[in-house]
C-alpha cells in the first residue's frame, strides 16, 4: 500500500516530456518535486503563473507570488505571469495537456465529485470544473477509500458532480486504474496489495486481467 | 493629453458606493486584494452588498471583514474554503451564495467589460451549476451558456499606476484584477505606487487607463500571506 508520497511518485510516471501540466491541491502538489531527471515539464498554476518553481527560502518569500493552493512559491527562469481570464484560456483552449487533481468520488463512467458535500461542507469548485471539462488527459490522485473505509470508486457518484465522463486514469494507494466502457480496468497493483484487496475496496465494476503487474517505483 | 483619474484618497475613491450595490473586488485568496478600499467599505458600513470576488477572504482579513459585519447579502465566488464565518452564514441560509467555476467567473467579468453578453463554455456541463442554462453542442461536445457579469463598482489593486489610470500588476497578484477593471461601471484602482502619466513604459502596461475611473495611492499594505510555505534543505532534495 502506498502513502501520499508514493501516489505522487506513481503519478510522476504519467508526466511526458515537453508538456504543460496543472497540478491540483493536495497529493498532486507533491508531483512537482518528482519530475524525472532530464525531462522538461512546465507547471501551470491557474491563479496566473507558468513556470512554477519550488517553495521559496525564508528571505525569498513574496506575498504576491503564490500558487492556486495559496502557498508561497518561486518562479523558474522563463516563467510568466498572466491574468485569470488568460489562465483559463490556456485551460479551456486545451493548451495545458495534463491535469492531476484530487477527488472525493470517481465513478466507473469517469464522473468526478470533489467540491461539495451538501449541508456539511461547501468549499467551492475553484478551477476544477474548468480543468476537468477541457484537459485532454485527466488523472485523479486519491486514496482508494474514505476515512470511514468506504470505496471512493463507485458505480455512480453520490456527491454533486464536478464533471462528467472526464477522468481517464485513477492512481490510488492501492492501484492504477483506467476508466473506459463504463468500468474500472485494473492496470497495476501497489506493492504488497493483491487483486482481491483492490476488488474489496472498489464498489464500481472492476475488470482485472489474469495477471496484474506491480507498480515499479 | 492623458485624462487625470486621480482622487485624493480612499474616501474619495469609494464615494457613491451605497447599500444594495454590486461590487467586484480583485484578488485571489488574499493576494492582490484591494486592502485599503475594503477597509473603507467596513468603515462606511454600507450593507446589503452583492460582492463578486474569487474568494471571500479569511475570518479577520479581506472580505471576511465585511462578512463578519454582515455587510454582504450575496456573494458570487468560486472558492470559499478558507473562511469559517462564510461557511456558517451560507449553510444557515443567512448569506445568498452563487458559486461558479473560476474560469467562468473570470471570463464572465471579461465579457462584461468587453461588451459580450454571454458565451458558451464546457465547464460545468452535467453538474448542478448547469441547471436552467441553455446547452448547445459544438464539435460534438456539450457547452453551457454563461452570461456576462458587470458591477456598479469594480475595485482593483495594482503594483504601479499612473495618473491616467494605467496599471501594472506584480506577479500572481494580477489574477482577477484586469478582467474586473474592465467590468466596473466605476472602476477604482488602488496602487502601491502612483506616478505621473508618462512615467510608466507604455509597452509594460497591463490594464489601459480607459478602464479606470478613479486611482489613488494606498497606504499601510499588510500583504498578508495565507500559506507561508518554505523550502527546507530536506524538501529540496
Amino acid at each position: 500500500m502506498l502513502d501520499k508520497n508514493g501516489i505522487a511518485q506513481r503519478i510522476a510516471q504519467e508526466l511526458q516530456d515537453g508538456t504543460y501540466v496543472n497540478l491540483g491541491i493536495g497529493i498532486p502538489t507533491l508531483v512537482a518535486n518528482l519530475v524525472p531527471e532530464g525531462m522538461q515539464v512546465e507547471f501551470q498554476s491557474e491563479n496566473g503563473i507558468l513556470g512554477m518553481g519550488p517553495f521559496p527560502s525564508d528571505d525569498e518569500v513574496d506575498a504576491d507570488l503564490i500558487n492556486a493552493g495559496k502557498q508561497t512559491i518561486t518562479a523558474l527562469a522563463g516563467a510568466v505571469y498572466f491574468d485569470s481570464a488568460t489562465s483559463f484560456a490556456m485551460i479551456r483552449g486545451r493548451h495545458v495537456q495534463l491535469t492531476v487533481l484530487g477527488a472525493m468520488e470517481v465513478s466507473q463512467s469517469g464522473d468526478i465529485a470533489n467540491w461539495k458535500i451538501p449541508g456539511r461542507l461547501v468549499k467551492g469548485m475553484g478551477g476544477a470544473m474548468d480543468l476537468v471539462a477541457s484537459a485532454d488527459n485527466i488523472v485523479v490522485a486519491m486514496m482508494h477509500t474514505n476515512k470511514r473505509g468506504e470505496s471512493k470508486l463507485l458505480p455512480s457518484c453520490s456527491l454533486p458532480l464536478t464533471g462528467v465522463g472526464c477522468v481517464r486514469r485513477v492512481v490510488t494507494n492501492l492501484a492504477v486504474l483506467d476508466i473506459c466502457d463504463g468500468a474500472f480496468h485494473l492496470v497495476e497493483r501497489a506493492p504488497g496489495v493483491s487483486v482481491d484487496d483492490i476488488k474489496a475496496a472498489t464498489a464500481g465494476v472492476l475488470i482485472a486481467p489474469s495477471s496484474v503487474p506491480e507498480m515499479q517505483l | 493629453m492623458a485624462l487625470d483619474k486621480t482622487v485624493s484618497g480612499v474616501e474619495a475613491a469609494c464615494q457613491g458606493i451605497e447599500d444594495g450595490m454590486t461590487v467586484m473586488l480583485g484578488g485571489f485568496g488574499l493576494c492582490g486584494i484591494p486592502e485599503c478600499s475594503i477597509g473603507e467599505l467596513a468603515r462606511l458600513g454600507v450593507k446589503d452588498l452583492t460582492c463578486i470576488s474569487n474568494n471571500a477572504g479569511v475570518d479577520d482579513f479581506g472580505l471576511g471583514l465585511l462578512l463578519k459585519a454582515r455587510q454582504i447579502r450575496k456573494m458570487i465566488a468560486s472558492y470559499v474554503g478558507e473562511n469559517d464565518e462564510f461557511e456558517r452564514q451560507m449553510l444557515s441560509g443567512e448569506l445568498d451564495v452563487d458559486l461558479i467555476p473560476q474560469g467562468s467567473l473570470a471570463e464572465r467579468c471579461r465579457a462584461g467589460g468587453a461588451g459580450i453578453p454571454a458565451f458558451f463554455t464546457p465547464a460545468g456541463f452535467g453538474t448542478e451549476i448547469a441547471e436552467g442554462k441553455e446547452v448547445r453542442q459544438f464539435d460534438g461536445k456539450p457547452h453551457i451558456l454563461e452570461s456576462a457579469l458587470t458591477a456598479d463598482f469594480a475595485i482593483v489593486k495594482a503594483w504601479k499606476g499612473d495618473t491616467a489610470g494605467n496599471l501594472i500588476f506584480k506577479a500572481t497578484a494580477r489574477n482577477f484584477n484586469p478582467a474586473m477593471a474592465m467590468a466596473g461601471g466605476i472602476t477604482i484602482a488602488e496602487v502601491e505606487e502612483l506616478v505621473p502619466a508618462g512615467a510608466l513604459d507604455p509597452n509594460q502596461i497591463h490594464t489601459p487607463g480607459i478602464f479606470v475611473q478613479r486611482i489613488f495611492q494606498g497606504a499601510h499594505y499588510e500583504r498578508r500571506i495565507e500559506q507561508r510555505t518554505i523550502s527546507t534543505a530536506s524538501s529540496n532534495k
